[in-house]
């Protein structure tokens, strides 16, 4: 009899005592006086799709070839599946790379290209061929074998660069922006895909991408990375709906950003001070201290518009509509507050008849106070 | 049509003529029934023939083209090998030092060349008993010397414009560096180095300077004997053999260019 599987078992980052697969221990990487990874730690779990995101220098690229062999760190320790992998080269380590050109070999066929490493392992030639076609077939290319590469398009070469990486069945599979040179349409496509074969083959993924929508449709758990250093690490909705500082916060999705001190402390609910909004109820946090600075974090979705006072709620303001941009399914308003701040809010479009808010209203802008997140730093 | 519409053909073919003109007459002038270099004669090819009877002509040949072979095999080699140390191995000592110099033969009057070389080889000679003699060898390694100047030139700019991360997915599916080389560089870089030896090939046959300084007895390029021989006149075989020349340094002209183009194209 098979023990039913929990959604703890899917989730090894939640339990604190499961072994990590990957361990980032402490990595600094130094580039002459540039520090391009900074004391970064991290563990990565068995068939995890970890992101990594953040904007273009931050250090992402430069982890995620460290892991492959192709940097060596300036301090610190990588372990994968326990081994210490100080010592070890690229091209013996038990991962493979995508890369972000996909660096396919321009004399040799699809076939071959994906065969390479096969016959590298000492794999006979008959057999690295089959293994190779087993696995075009997967991203549906077969027919496209012996085709060199400069005669595919940009998906097509994509999906050789996957198939080339994932033949060997390495351990950890690393994926420098995978999906950075596809258009919009195909991308939204391949990250489905993407996440499909991840979950047959059942290897762990480590993806650096700037694309904050791509990491949220893709990550079991994002790396949020700036200036070297790995500012949060969550699940998707974890880093949207719990950021921890205000960087995090504003580089997922956009928010409207207060600044307050703590009020008083009061028993189920507590009150900041701010120049924009007045008092604002928010849910009590630990550890906060009266005349403690705080900043409110406030997403756009999160507040609704309304031509005349909204019933029953205490946090609301009111505003002028300045500027909207209808873009279907949701409408982005700027409204400027009775105090000269502007906010964002966006109202998603429900309904096709109704009567919208439009430039130059006098609105009310409301929330629910849990929906206010308190950040510190 | 205006000035401006004739100014650009105009200008085109003054330009052309200034090139080209010297060329063509010394082609025309090598089918001249005339013994007289300067004076038409009516149509013939009786100087081929009579070169193909000039047994000092056609052995100066012989050397001329092993010299260029050789000579451009080995530039090719040398220079392959300093451009990939060049662009692929980050810092070392004397990396600074080593970029100046290997393209310092480009802009060496070649006059320095040979004299240096010569001067070097009789030393050797002296010191270690190698090269016995100046001769083939002798001009063989001078010509390999300022010819993998240019190949070095050609290489290193290739493998900048390669993709680095072509060599680094082979590492990440498990090749060691020398077979990287083997397997992804050199295929790559291949027409830029056939074309890098074509250069060599024609900038060795066409040598005259360096090859006197270096050469000994029975080591004649061809070059050297038409100099000579034009010092006593010119004869008209001359022309007959120059034309041969420049139609087989054209063609490896174009090729190389055409190898070049295409590559570009391709990646």
């Amino acid at each position: 009899m098979t023990t039913p599987a929990i959604a703890a078992d899917t989730r090894p980052w939640r339990d604190a005592d499961a072994p990590p697969f990957i361990s980032i221990r402490n990595i600094t990487k130094k580039f002459g006086d540039a520090t391009a990874v900074d004391d970064v730690s991290l563990d990565i779990y068995r068939g995890e799709l970890f992101c990594l995101l953040g904007g273009s220098g931050c250090g992402k690229s430069t982890l995620l070839r460290m892991l492959a062999g192709f940097e060596t760190p300036t301090k610190g320790q990588i372990l994968i599946d326990g081994q210490d992998m100080a010592t070890v080269s690229a091209d013996k380590r038990p991962t493979n790379m995508m890369f972000q050109s996909y660096a396919l070999f321009p004399h040799m066929s699809v076939e071959r290209n994906v065969a390479y490493g096969l016959l590298r392992e000492g794999m006979s030639k008959a057999e690295a061929r089959a293994r190779a076609l087993e696995m075009l077939q997967m991203v549906n290319l077969e027919a496209f074998a012996r085709r060199k590469p400069h005669q595919l398009s940009g998906g097509q070469r994509q999906r050789v660069a996957l198939a080339r990486a994932l033949v060997k069945k390495p351990k950890l599979l690393l994926l420098d922006e995978p999906l950075g040179a596809l258009d919009k349409k195909l991308r939204e496509k391949t990250q489905f895909e993407l996440i499909r074969i991840q979950e047959s083959l059942g290897v762990t993924f480590i993806v650096v991408t700037h694309d904050q929508d791509e990491a949220m449709t893709l990550a079991t758990r994002i790396g949020v990375m700036s200036d070297g250093v790995i500012q949060q690490v969550g699940e998707p909705r974890e880093i949207y709906e719990t950021p921890t500082s205000r960087f995090v916060a504003d580089f997922i999705g956009s928010v409207n950003m207060f600044e307050g001190t703590v009020g008083p402390a009061a028993p189920d609910l507590m009150r900041v001070e701010t120049a924009d909004l007045g008092a604002v109820a928010v849910p009590p946090v630990s550890g906060l201290t009266q005349g403690q600075t705080v900043y409110l974090a406030l997403r756009p979705e999160r507040i609704t518009l309304t031509r005349s006072a909204p019933e029953g709620r205490n946090d609301v303001v009111r505003g002028l509509v300045l500027d909207m941009g209808y873009v279907g399914h949701l409408s982005t308003y700027r409204v400027r507050l009775e105090n000269g701040r502007m906010i964002t809010v966006t109202q998603s479009n429900r309904l096709r008849d109704e009567d919208p808010i439009s430039w130059d209203e006098h609105i009310y802008a409301s929330w629910n106070p849990a929906a206010v997140r308190v950040l510190t730093q | 049509m205006n000035l401006r519409g004739y100014f650009l053909p105009v200008v085109a073919t003054l330009g052309f003529v200034f090139l080209y003109a010297p060329i063509v007459s010394l082609v025309v002038f090598s089918f001249n029934e005339s013994r007289l270099v300067t004076v038409w004669g009516g149509f013939s090819t009786r100087w081929y023939g009579e070169l193909l009877r000039d047994g000092q002509m056609l052995s100066a040949a012989w050397v001329s083209l092993k010299v260029a072979t050789l000579s451009a095999t080995l530039a090719t080699v040398i220079g392959t090998l300093a451009a990939f140390t060049l662009t692929r191995f980050a810092r070392f000592r004397g990396k600074l030092l080593l970029t100046g110099m290997v393209t310092a033969p480009l802009v060496m009057p070649e006059v320095i060349t040979g004299l240096s070389l010569l001067l070097l080889f009789v030393t050797m000679e002296n010191m270690l008993g190698w090269p016995a003699g100046r001769g083939l060898t002798t001009v063989v390694i001078a010509h390999a010397t300022f010819c993998a100047a240019y190949v070095t030139v050609i290489a290193q700019s290739r493998l900048r414009d390669m993709d680095e991360s072509l060599e680094e997915a082979a590492r990440d599916l498990g090749a060691g560096p020398v077979r990287v080389f083997f397997d992804i560089t050199l295929p790559v870089i291949t027409p830029a180095l056939i074309s890098g030896w074509l250069l060599a090939f024609t900038l060795s046959l066409d040598d005259l300077v360096v090859a006197s300084f270096v050469s000994g007895p029975g080591a004649s390029t061809l070059p050297m004997v038409i100099f000579s021989k034009v010092r006593l006149g010119v004869s008209p075989d001359v022309n007959a053999l120059a034309t041969i020349i420049i139609v087989i340094v054209a063609i490896a002209v174009t090729i190389a260019g055409l190898l070049l183009r295409r590559q570009h194209k391709k990646y």
